[in-house]
């Protein structure tokens, strides 16, 4: 048993921390949100250039061959800073890809940086269901379409090409198209997502179907558990440094016991998170039991939505107005937070998953 | 980063549980399952077991009779022996006054109490609170006035678990009333439950049982060799005691098992969503207590420094765990019921309400956290 990251570990996310401190500080980041397309070609080129691109993929691709536990202190220094590059989609993507024959033309352009990848998969109304698919995917000789639409896919606009999932004949079939023509809007947390419009849209199959999909989201989920401790953490240090400084009645906030006992209760919400997202990344690497993967995973992501909600909540209230303003990044991690809690499934229904494993 | 224990530590496992079950009393084990109320005979059967098989007391020096075991073994340990269902070890001795006489106590005093705590023959308890200093214990009053080779000691401790079974109790007592700060000016004494003056009254909390007592100390004479530590030193000796050792205070291993019990029992109410959720929730909360425990652990190894007060959190989450589980217990079981498990079932939901309360409340340990964790 042991806790610690390697050395390796240790050293990217050590470098990412800084790379983030000194370029993606909140100015910043705000100048990316408001840009045109929503996302720094800049940034994306700097962590590829530090390997992160390469890290979730194979090595046989140019890859690092990184699983959850190596992408974990990544995730939490992305969170902390509210990263809105399409990491996660293009590392969703990727990994089933790297699963089928294509996998060879595609992922070394991922892992240099040059190409961007997103995930088509959720419809309106599948709610959490990773089941529920209606595009269509038909073949006629060797050729595949597919028709249908995706909703609020992230990543969509700055990506080259979608992994999509459709109905076949023989169940849900995944596939690779080119990006169509989207129109982007700004999601909760100011990423820049699409809705995808499939008619007669040329595809090429991919292996794997609906448990890569699962696998995938499960390793997903594990990641966003990680990236929400990232900003369960700035919340706490942002409110633990208000309560220190702003003054009422002529005292630090910090010195009335009724915010004390609520700091702390944040405090603690972060620590359970923080054990709970080092479950599901170990498990999502390393339990060669899906079942116990699965619950895992769902455990972890039951304690991080009701963590995310009550940390991001209290954040907000013991700033007082300042926590409502947009001017401060206490708000838009109130926003990330949110959007976190619900990713890949929220409390309800990831208890109903632990409940049926 | 591997949360899995290594193949030592699930041999050890594996061995302490064996043991267990080879060794533990069945009669023990069933009474104290259907939550019965332990004698001091009892109690002390499980102790000299364990005394018996070198394993009572893991955390003190090898000298002394502990086992030499890591931290993560002495974790699995505790773990194991509350997973087990085994009889509680009554820790004022073992794991209370023991530590503080092998810090600060004088050769003789080790000599003298250490074997004779390890064998269970002297059962001690613990005067800290007072009528008018519960969580504010600093503001102690019970008097200590020095006379030639003895303290003269008058007052009152109140809440004293298991008086009635004790021969010895160590108590914080004012030898300086005329202190600036009321942490000052407290001395630790050992005081002989049998010595002249002393009074031990029960106080029948509303489960009904007979835990904790009130002591009467009137003009007892204590020899000043029962003094642990420097005079008007009584409060390091008792901060030292808060930071010793708490990484079990979560009771994990204890909650698996109640939790594994309380499955059972909700088989036939899993179709209430509202009541599967809420079950749910805290077989998470319990996971995520367990894996911050082993963070701690895990912490203390590699940097050999004690947790801190960040251990209150552990305290906090086992407690309110522990009281949740029970809650639901009572929820799942048949209202109609008045068989004498469930009898049982309801007074241990009265009585575990003091968890939260007693070893420092929980808002007490907000408070550390909140001053020597965050700062404020």
């Amino acid at each position: 048993m042991n806790f610690d990251y390697n050395e390796e570990q240790q050293l990217l996310a050590d470098s990412v921390r800084r790379f983030l401190a000194k370029d993606y500080d909140f100015d910043s980041r705000r100048k990316i949100v408001a840009s045109a397309d929503g996302w720094s070609p800049k940034v994306w080129a700097t962590l590829a250039e530090m390997g992160l691109t390469g890290l979730p993929f194979p090595a046989e691709h140019g890859g690092f061959g990184g699983g959850a536990v190596d992408l974990m202190g990544v995730m939490e220094a992305f969170g902390e800073a509210l990263v809105v590059e399409p990491y996660l989609p293009t590392l969703m993507a990727g990994r089933i890809v790297a699963r089928s024959p294509l996998a060879g033309a595609i992922l070394p352009g991922v892992v240099q940086g040059k190409t961007r990848l997103a995930f088509a998969h959720t419809e309106k109304d599948a709610r959490y269901d990773l089941a529920f698919v209606k595009t269509l995917a038909r073949k006629s000789g060797n050729a595949w379409t597919l028709e249908g639409e995706k909703a609020l896919v992230a990543g969509a606009p700055m990506a080259d090409q979608l992994v999509v999932s459709a109905k076949t004949d023989s169940g849900i079939g995944l596939f690779l198209v080119d990006r169509p023509a989207v129109a982007a809007f700004q999601t909760l947390d100011e990423v820049r997502a699409a809705d995808v419009v499939f008619h007669a849209t040329r595809a090429e199959k991919l292996e794997g179907g609906l448990e890569l999909i699962e696998e995938v989201t499960d390793f997903a989920t594990a990641l966003v558990s990680a990236e929400a401790v990232g900003a369960m953490k700035f919340a706490c240090d942002a409110t633990l440094e208000y309560l220190k400084t702003r003054r009422q009645f002529g005292v630090p906030i910090g010195t009335f016991q009724a915010l004390q006992h609520r700091m702390v209760d944040m405090y603690i919400a972060q620590e359970q998170a923080r054990s709970m997202a080092c479950l599901a990344c170990s498990k999502a690497d390393q339990s060669p039991d899906v079942h116990e993967r699965m619950r895992c995973v769902s455990a972890a992501k039951i304690k991080i939505a009701d963590n995310a909600r009550h940390i991001s909540q209290e954040a907000v209230q013991l700033h007082g107005g300042m926590g409502m303003s947009e001017e401060l990044k206490i708000s838009h991690t109130f926003r990330r937070l949110t959007v976190l809690a619900s990713q890949f499934g929220d409390a309800d229904h990831h208890l109903a998953r632990l409940a049926s494993l | 980063m591997d949360l899995n224990y290594s193949a030592e530590e699930l041999a050890f496992r594996d061995e302490v549980r064996s043991w267990l079950q080879a060794n533990l009393p069945r009669d023990l084990k069933e009474k104290a399952a259907s939550y019965g109320h332990l004698s001091k005979g009892e109690l002390l059967r499980w102790h000299k077991i364990l005394a018996k098989k070198g394993w009572v007391a893991p955390a003190w020096p090898k000298e002394w009779g502990g086992t030499g075991w890591n931290l993560v073994q002495r974790y699995i340990f505790e773990e194991e022996l509350g997973y087990a269902g085994s009889p509680p070890l009554i820790p004022f001795g073992l794991a209370m006054c023991a530590p503080v006489l092998l810090r600060f106590g004088t050769e003789a005093q080790k000599q003298r109490f250490l074997p004779r705590i390890y064998q269970g023959e002297d059962f001690w308890c613990q005067g800290y609170s007072e009528p008018g200093s519960g969580s504010d214990l600093a503001s102690l009053k019970t008097k200590a006035v020095r006379e030639k080779d003895f303290y003269v000691v008058n007052g009152q401790k109140i809440w004293t678990t298991l008086a009635h079974y004790a021969d010895w109790i160590f108590c914080l007592v004012r030898t300086d009333p005329g202190v600036e700060r009321p942490q000052e000016g407290i001395s630790f004494l050992l005081i002989d439950l049998k010595t002249p003056g002393i009074t031990v009254r029960p106080l029948i909390l509303m489960d009904g049982a007979h835990e904790v007592n009130e002591v009467f100390f009137d003009d007892v004479k204590v020899p000043a060799e029962n003094r642990v530590h420097e005079e008007g030193k009584g409060w390091t000796v008792a901060k030292y005691l808060l930071g010793y050792e708490r990484m079990n205070t979560g009771r994990i291993g204890e909650s698996k098992r109640q939790l594994a019990m309380l499955k059972e029992m909700s088989i036939s109410r899993m179709h209430d969503l509202r009541y599967r959720d809420r079950l749910s929730r805290l077989e998470v909360e319990l996971m995520a207590l367990e894996i911050t425990n082993l963070r701690f652990l895990d912490r203390m190894r590699r940097t050999g420094q004690p947790p801190g007060a960040d251990v209150s959190m552990l305290k906090i989450k086992g407690t309110e765990i522990q009281q949740g589980i029970t809650e639901l217990m009572m929820q799942a079981a048949d209202p109609a019921a008045s068989d004498d498990f469930s009898v049982a079932l309801r007074k241990r939901y009265l009585s575990m309400r003091k968890t939260t309360i007693y070893a420092g409340s929980n808002e007490i340990q907000r408070n550390i956290i909140a001053k020597m964790t965050l700062g404020l």
